[in-house]
């Protein structure tokens, strides 16, 4: 809280796309500010928060020596469940990671205004994301060291991997979803290094965001080929991250466990993704305006409209739960009707799948109302728990399904051991630290974007129905 | 003013300081149409209208992104095809040896890549960058051009290009200030 104590709070909040009269140097300050002040005048709340989650980062980094050093015995998977807590945790990090793309890509080729605010740490949150998720499938491997058997290279087996198989697939769009995040993140961020160069007080802070800037100096031509470049980034992020989840999902469509081998898996593994990453989005976004004091920058519009699409995503993922149903009754293959009874009413598992349902449907339908989607606590805790439930989702999925599949008399069960959990908590210290890191050092929102927005707003307006929905709000009837 | 500061042989051109990106549009407009060719706008943000203001070809980038896309498509299946169905041919369950459909999300993620990497690299060269040095970072206060300035450099190298005749110009076009920039 260092950083804007002191400075009044009362009437920030605003439900505009951006809060009346904010300047190009005034947003500079509010956003750089924070980040280019020196290691003594670092906020607590930071020091707490990277301690915590440096403490988880070395139960990971624990984790993964024990994994390398005994093998992947220590984890609870076995037959029949051989994929477990490795797998659910790798889809569930990955589906955090596709809100971040989606904010910047697709919302950027619907031209909507109110994703500029936002899409920088979205993005940052994709890429850590991702670099959790990408480790999940390669310590799962066994042998970690060997994972570049995947790849098609020159080798003295003389071996092609196969291609026919998801799980290369699988390596090919997250290698190419991680690279191309991260080159999208990069050029979004030059115009802002460059900014924070001339921003810049000490001689080591210009000499780094100087050469990370790469010499932009913001020429028109360079204007030019940037938006177009940024434009066609964004036009082959999209698809990409609707790929990249078919192709997660293809993981478990292509094989004949009952419960996994149903065509509705993609387009439903998708929906749940942007689900689970607009409910981390709400929990990265409600404490970071608080933090750094930009409640005019990211505004309830913003809290609001993102409640929006994870209240509509997660009703899609809702009725694919109700044709996951519909498909083993109407299959009428008796190990899919089974399948269905088991994870429903089965004494063993049928918590998880009940939970799942009071996360995922029960707990969001106070977004219906306006008043809940403009409460960033209300909103806070409902993201926890649909984070809470995509998880059961994917355990739902993955463990239920496999440990009862044909034959009773390879049925077993799961549970998972310290080791499982000692890494999945690990993942948080990964991502947790390199997101800290990210909002300290870099800004966490496009201060570039945000210059244009303002300027737009100061001489447009962001809304042209603005006066009629702001007495719709005050609950006048408008003229 | 002060024409004679900054000898010819190392004068890089005029750059005009403005507070609105309004009024650096309407100086590359009038500028443009007194027939200066050699200039150009630094603005911390891209600004509507400024392409036709500086009369400014539209960029090619999307045809070499197209392009090599292609020729990622093309590499990203052939190179599936050739090890499925010439180097090492094998029979599962009697499917075909091509078996297509199976090779479209690779085929898919290799187009990305190449195009997504082509769009995002070829735009920094295009834009000559990583060039950490660059002229126009001599004139004074361009600081404000990553924050709320917006600047018109008319360069040396215009045919049209006069200091004093430039000077008034620019002058004329209500900036907050017109400073000689050395190369």
């Amino acid at each position: 809280m260092a950083v804007t104590s002191g400075v009044p709070r009362t009437g920030v909040e605003t439900s505009r796309v951006i809060g009346r009269g904010q300047t190009s140097g005034g947003i500079d300050d509010v956003v750089n500010t924070p980040v280019l002040v020196g290691p003594q005048r670092t906020p607590t709340w930071w020091w707490i928060g990277i301690s915590i989650t440096g403490a988880l980062l070395g139960l990971y980094l624990i984790s993964i020596v024990r994994l390398v050093t005994v093998g992947v015995g220590i984890f609870g998977n076995n037959q029949p469940v051989s994929w477990a807590m490795p797998i659910i945790n790798f889809v569930w990090w990955i589906g955090i990671g596709h809100a971040g793309t989606l904010i910047s890509a697709a919302l950027l080729l619907f031209r909507q205004p109110w994703r500029t605010s936002i899409n920088r740490f979205a993005e940052a949150m994709t890429i850590f994301a991702v670099v959790v998720a990408g480790l999940y499938p390669i310590l799962h491997l066994g042998r970690p060291w060997v994972f570049f058997w995947l790849l098609p290279y020159p080798n003295t087996h003389g071996l092609w991997p196969n291609f026919r198989s998801p799980l290369d697939w699988d390596l090919f769009a997250i290698s190419t979803y991680a690279s191309v995040s991260v080159l999208f993140w990069f050029i979004g961020l030059i115009p802002d290094l460059a900014t924070l160069r001339d921003r810049a007080t000490s001689r080591f802070q210009k000499l780094v965001y100087g050469v990370l800037a790469l010499g932009w100096n913001g020429s028109g031509k360079a204007w030019q080929r940037y938006n177009r470049a940024y434009l066609l980034l964004a036009a082959l992020s999209f698809p990409l991250v609707l790929s990249v989840h078919s192709t997660i999902a293809m993981d478990f469509a292509v094989s004949q466990v009952p419960g996994w081998n149903n065509t509705v898996m993609p387009p439903y593994f998708v929906a749940g993704a942007v689900f689970a990453g607009f409910a981390m989005v709400l929990i990265l976004a409600v404490p970071l305006r608080k933090a750094f004091g930009l409640e005019k920058l990211i505004t309830l519009r913003h809290l609001d409209n993102a409640a929006k699409l994870m209240l509509a995503t997660g009703m899609i993922v809702v009725y694919g739960y109700g044709v996951e149903l519909f498909y083993a009754w109407y299959s009428g293959v008796e190990f899919e009707v089974f399948m269905a009874y088991n994870r429903v009413l089965g004494a063993d598992h049928g918590w998880a799948f009940w939970l799942l349902i009071a996360c995922n449907l029960v707990a969001i339908q106070p977004l219906w109302f306006r008043s809940v989607r403009q409460n960033p606590l209300a909103l806070f805790v409902i993201s926890v728990l649909v984070s809470i439930g995509m998880w059961l989702e994917r355990y739902v999925i993955i463990v239920v399904s496999l440990t009862k599949e044909f034959l009773p008399s390879s049925w077993g069960n799961y549970v998972p051991t310290f080791w499982d959990w000692a890494l999945y908590a690990g993942t948080f210290g990964v991502f947790g630290t390199l997101f800290l890191i990210f909002i300290r050092l870099l800004p966490s929102i496009a201060t570039t974007e945000m210059k244009e927005l303002a300027h737009h707003d100061a001489h447009h307006g962001s809304d042209p129905y603005e006066t009629i929905r702001e007495a719709y709000y005050r609950g006048e009837v408008p003229a | 003013m002060s024409a004679a500061s900054i000898p010819a042989a190392t004068l890089h051109g005029l750059i005009a300081e403005y507070d609105t990106p309004e009024q650096v549009l309407h100086a590359a407009e009038a500028a443009r149409k007194a027939g200066y060719t050699k200039m150009d706008t630094y603005t911390p943000h891209p600004i509507e209208g400024l392409d036709d203001a500086l009369d400014l070809k539209p960029t090619r980038l999307g045809f070499a992104v197209l392009a090599i896309g292609l020729i990622g498509a093309a590499t990203g299946f052939g190179m599936q095809w050739y090890a499925g169905a010439e180097f090492y041919p094998l029979n599962i369950g009697g499917r075909p040896m091509n078996p297509w459909p199976n090779y479209i999300v690779i085929t898919f993620e290799v187009t990305v890549l190449l195009s997504a990497f082509t769009a995002g690299l070829l735009m920094l060269a295009r834009n000559g960058l990583p060039r950490l040095y660059h002229p126009v970072f001599n004139a004074p206060g361009f600081e404000r051009a990553t924050r709320d300035g917006y600047y018109l450099c008319v360069e040396a190298v215009d045919p049209r290009f006069d200091p004093a005749a430039t000077h008034t110009f620019l002058e004329g076009t209500d900036p907050v200030r017109v400073e000689e920039v050395a190369r």
